[in-house]
């Protein structure tokens, strides 16, 4: 019995390693800030939101299916957090049935076993129950298959059976074991045996006199002997209490299982919530096949920014097709950084199958996102923090592979503008040749015109808009790189002098 | 039929006495550390005096040697090693049987005990018929083999115990174990319910999880419920159990005198085979003395000490070899040269190349021409005991004169220096003296010493030195070569080194 929510034929692993950009790409992207969101404060939501999000997927059926069972958890909210109840009730009261951990003889086991699986029997019920009631009015693929599941492998009949079982299991009428005999005629092969139909039938024929046996009691105070005996007993019990063992452990990880991949789910539920009371709009994202190159959105805004201001954030508008590489230039504190950060944040949720916060959005999966972001926190020593920066994209270099998406913040800044320019434009002619989607947020104009010059078919332009009278409007446009940033428009704001006359704008109408 | 040896020539030569004592030169040419290092891990065949007992007859080695040559084969000595094996553990069994109070139990051990033995010993003399076999010892016992297995009384225990043993594997039984007792009673085949349970969870299978298997701990011995059930079985299976009481007293003391010597003896060339060969890996040799009993001409060639060679060994540091010989009259060895130079490993390698030669094992040494001496002496000096002078020089020259009078002109006589403890006129004196002696007794001797007098007493002494590296004197070659004794040259390169020369010494005088 599998829940394949996550994979329409696998399952969601939550305990595969995550990638090793993961804690830069969490901290550039403010991923927390998403996770949190999902979680709503439950640890367990958090875990599953973040190893969902790094277990990104690029074939676009795969991703669609996820979108689907997203939609049928929108449309049947309480339904779903329902399911979710029933399998954290199941995996709590599994744990309340405590095994000692050097107490695990056979019988304790089968005894311990016994008692869980009466237990699952119950939430497995109201499994099915729930199968019976709603799966109508669900329509994606994954739940459709779940509920049939459900309802083919939980029959009336088969939980009868399972009742059976139990009883059997106390074997109120002795323990039947058959034996060979091994080295110094020490019984070996110790195999549970049923007698025929009912608990005590062979007991009867026993005493009605066939077929021929020995019988032993034990004196009431030989405690060897019943210790002797209840070994005896144990090696009988073994394998069928190692089955049972091992069975009430499946059925816990398919709760577990059950649990994690609705998780995912609640979690987006609750993401939703967040933004649905902001007034944000959300969007099933259109993916577009690995290799192909666009980017299209409509009202494109950083999820993360909007879950932490009261007020409604700026999206930004592109329609981008067979771009490797932006370039984004512009004003100081101008929504360059937001708008990187939305992109990546898109692409990651695209790529895990959830809503992007935007009104629309289309954009090809990526083989990985990866980040190099300014550090500002060690300020001590130039070289050693250009050091570190070279360090860091050495490191990312060796994880990269084609059609990977690199997303730049002002890297390579702490050296001058005719270096930094330098060490950037060979870094990033080399990731355009080896296919490598790049965004890069720059204030160096050297670096940035450079490309501009080049009159590259396969290069955007983006600048962080500003107004004629020196306000942000947040927004970025479509426009060749300026040769100074609007420093100075802080500066002035800060300081409160006059503002500067206003320098020439070369502004293109959007692509 | 006289029973074969495979390390006797002859029924003539001494028996083996296992209550010999360490002969007393043990620890000074360091063989005990050899012997201790050969035998271990082989306790159980008591083979250390083997191992005391030299040979004084040329035939009786090379009767070992045969052997040895025979062992070379590596098809034979993976054959004699698989026989010990199986007849370890027909001892194991032996002493398991004993151990064992019940009887139904001890016959089983007796049983087992019997198959292995018929097993390898019939497998033995198949496999020896495989190889080509040159040796007395070898022949004989494999012609012995041959018989005993063609005899009637072997056949029988083959066949009978074949017998039982299929009897025994028909036996089946089923246990009912209840809360106050048990019954005992042939097994009805009644199905598997541990199966049958394992089927009905089959649904839940996911992936791996862990193992509730109870480990029991598997005694030889049994409890008195365990002993209960084996004695109702016997009651279900009384035509079996009853033929097996019968055999057991039948083939009471079947083992084979002559075949449990052979699986004892030679051990004897096992142990030693496998402590060689990880020296001839490393690139070492080991040859097959000629040995005389008259002719004292002696040559050896790229010997070592075989102790040090197992500690070296532990730390992969080389050992180097060293060659030295006796022509017509030359008799005594005398080694002089810088101290730590391999003088007295060289005497201990001498030592144990005619020790080990005598008892008619392979030596260290790509070639060895050797005298096989009547008695062997060693004097090594302890150079801690020097507390009285006069007591100590007393003691030495008590100990060399009960050599002396002990020792004929075919025995070996080693000193290491002696005679340290007194002037250095006395000890020319002494020493010569002693020399003189051994030279008129024509015995063989080895003398290291740091009298270059000693050297060339007369044509019976033979100078050897240890050398030095020429341009680092503080670096040893531990290369001991045959050349008159100079004490000069390692003095000389230590001056040389702290420009204390005569030379050097001008040049900074008029500087």
């Amino acid at each position: 019995m599998k829940a394949h929510l996550m994979f329409r034929d696998g399952d969601f692993d939550p305990e595969k390693k995550l990638p090793p950009n993961e804690p830069l790409l969490t901290q550039d992207l403010e991923l927390n800030t998403l996770f949190a969101a999902m979680a709503a404060g439950d640890k367990f939501l958090f875990e599953i939101a973040k190893r969902a999000a790094f277990s990104s997927m690029q074939d676009l059926d795969a991703i669609r299916y996820r979108q689907d069972i997203l939609r049928d958890c929108i449309k049947n909210a309480d339904v779903v957090r329902s399911m979710y109840a029933i399998a954290v009730e199941s995996i709590e009261q599994e744990r309340r049935h405590y095994l000692g951990l050097f107490s695990q003889s056979p019988s304790l086991v089968l005894h311990r076993s016994v008692n869980v699986v009466e237990m699952f029997i119950v939430t497995l019920g109201k499994l099915r129950e729930v199968a019976d009631a709603h799966a109508a009015e669900f329509q994606s693929e994954g739940f459709v298959t779940l509920f049939a599941m459900l309802k083919r492998e939980l029959t009336d009949e088969y939980f009868a059976l399972l009742r059976t079982h139990l009883k059997r299991m106390k074997f109120r009428g002795g323990v039947l074991i058959s034996a060979e005999l091994g080295k110094g005629n020490k019984g070996i092969k110790y195999i549970l045996r049923r007698s025929d139909g009912d608990d005590d039938g062979w007991l009867t024929r026993l005493f009605a006199g066939r077929p021929r046996g020995y019988s032993f009691r034990l004196h009431p105070r030989d405690e060897n002997g019943a210790r002797a005996l209840g070994e005896l007993r144990d090696r009988g019990l073994n394998l069928i209490a190692n089955a049972l063992g091992q069975s009430t452990d499946h059925i816990l990880s398919f709760f577990h299982m059950l649990r994690t991949e609705l998780a995912f789910y609640v979690g987006c539920l609750n993401l939703h919530g967040e933004l649905l009371a902001r007034g944000e709009p959300i969007c099933f994202p259109e993916p577009v096949a690995l290799g192909e190159r666009k980017h299209s959105f409509r009202g494109l805004y950083d999820v993360c920014l909007a879950l932490t201001l009261t007020h409604h954030v700026v999206g930004n508008d592109v329609a981008a097709e067979g771009k490797d590489l932006t370039i984004i230039t512009g004003a100081n504190q101008g929504g360059k950084s937001t708008f990187l950060r939305s992109v990546g944040l898109a692409q990651l949720m695209m790529q895990c199958g959830m809503f992007v916060g935007a009104e629309s959005f289309s954009a090809d999966v990526c083989a990985g996102i990866f980040t190099h972001y300014k550090r500002e926190e060690d300020s001590s020593m130039k070289s050693g923090k250009l050091d570190e920066e070279l360090a860091r994209m050495s490191t990312i270099i060796d994880e990269l592979s084609p059609n990977a998406m690199m997303l730049f913040n002002e890297s390579f800044a702490a050296t001058n503008e005719r270096e930094g320019s330098e060490i950037a434009r060979q870094i990033v002619r080399a990731l355009l040749e080896k296919h490598i989607k790049v965004f890069f947020v720059t204030h160096f104009y050297d670096f940035a015109n450079s490309f501009w010059e080049k009159g590259m078919e396969n290069a955007m332009f983006l600048r962080a808009e500003r107004q004629s009278d020196g306000e942000r409007t947040f927004r970025l446009i479509v426009g060749r790189p300026l040769e100074t940033s609007y420093g100075q428009d802080l500066y002035d704001r800060i300081f409160g002098v006059p503002t500067s006359p206003t320098r020439p704008q070369a502004l293109s109408p959007i692509a | 039929m006289t029973l074969p040896s495979i390390i006797r020539a002859s029924p003539k030569d001494a028996p083996l006495n296992d209550g010999v004592a360490e002969p007393s030169f043990f620890g000074d040419l360091n063989l005990d550390q050899v012997v201790k290092a050969v035998t271990a891990g082989k306790e159980e065949y008591n083979l250390t005096p083997y191992f005391y007992q030299p040979l004084h007859d040329v035939d009786a080695i090379a009767y070992r040697h045969e052997v040895w040559r025979d062992l070379k084969n590596n098809m034979l000595s993976i054959h004699v090693r698989a026989f010990a094996a199986r007849m370890h553990s027909v001892r194991q069994h032996l002493e398991q049987a004993s151990k064992l109070h019940y009887q139904l139990q001890k016959e089983s051990w007796f049983l087992d005990e019997a198959e292995i033995y018929c097993a390898a010993v019939s497998t033995f003399v198949r496999d020896l018929d495989t190889v080509e076999l040159k040796s007395r010892g070898f022949s004989a016992f494999h012609e012995y083999l041959t018989k005993y297995v063609e005899s009637d009384r072997f056949a029988a225990l083959t066949a009978e115990t074949k017998k039982l043993r299929a009897d025994l594997g028909t036996v089946k039984y089923a246990i009912l174990a209840t809360d106050g007792g048990f019954t005992v009673r042939r097994y009805e085949g009644e199905s598997n319910y541990s199966t049958e349970v394992e089927r009905t969870f089959e649904k839940f299978k996911q992936g791996a999880v862990k193992s509730y298997e109870a480990r029991f701990s598997d005694l030889a011995g049994m409890n008195h419920i365990e002993e209960k059930v084996l004695e109702f079985v016997g009651r279900l299976y009384p035509d079996i159990f009853r033929t097996l009481a019968e055999y057991c007293v039948k083939h009471a003391g079947f083992l084979d005198e002559a075949i449990v010597a052979f699986d004892r003896d030679i051990q004897f060339y096992v142990a030693y085979q496998d402590y060689i060969s990880g020296f001839k890996r490393a690139g070492l040799n080991f040859s097959y003395p000629i040995m005389s009993g008259d002719d004292k001409e002696e040559r050896s060639e790229d010997s070592f000490d075989l102790a040090l060679a197992g500690k070296l060994a532990i730390n992969k540091s080389r050992i180097v070899c060293n060659d030295f010989h006796l022509a017509s009259d030359e008799r005594i060895l005398v080694v002089s040269g810088p101290n730590q130079g391999g003088k007295t490993t060289f005497a201990r390698t001498f030592g144990q190349l005619h020790y080990l030669a005598s008892i008619g094992c392979p030596v260290p040494g790509s070639e060895a021409k050797l005298f096989l001496f009547d008695q062997l002496f060693t004097h090594f000096e302890k150079e801690e005991d020097i507390t009285t002078l006069r007591g100590k020089l007393e003691d030495d020259l008590v100990r060399i004169h009960d050599i002396l009078a002990r020792a004929t002109s075919n025995s070996i006589i080693i000193m290491n220096e002696i005679f340290t403890s007194t002037t250095l006129n006395d000890a020319i004196f002494l020493g010569k003296n002693v020399i003189k002696r051994i030279s008129d007794r024509d015995a063989l001797c080895l003398c290291v010493t740091f009298i270059d007098e000693l050297a060339s007493l007369d044509k019976k002494t033979v100078s050897m030195v240890s050398t030095i590296v020429p341009d680092n004197p503080a670096e040893r070659t531990f290369k001991i070569v045959r050349k008159p004794a100079d004490g000069l040259s390692y003095a000389l390169s230590i001056a040389e080194k702290y420009k204390l020369t005569y030379e050097r010494l001008k040049e900074r005088l008029n500087s």
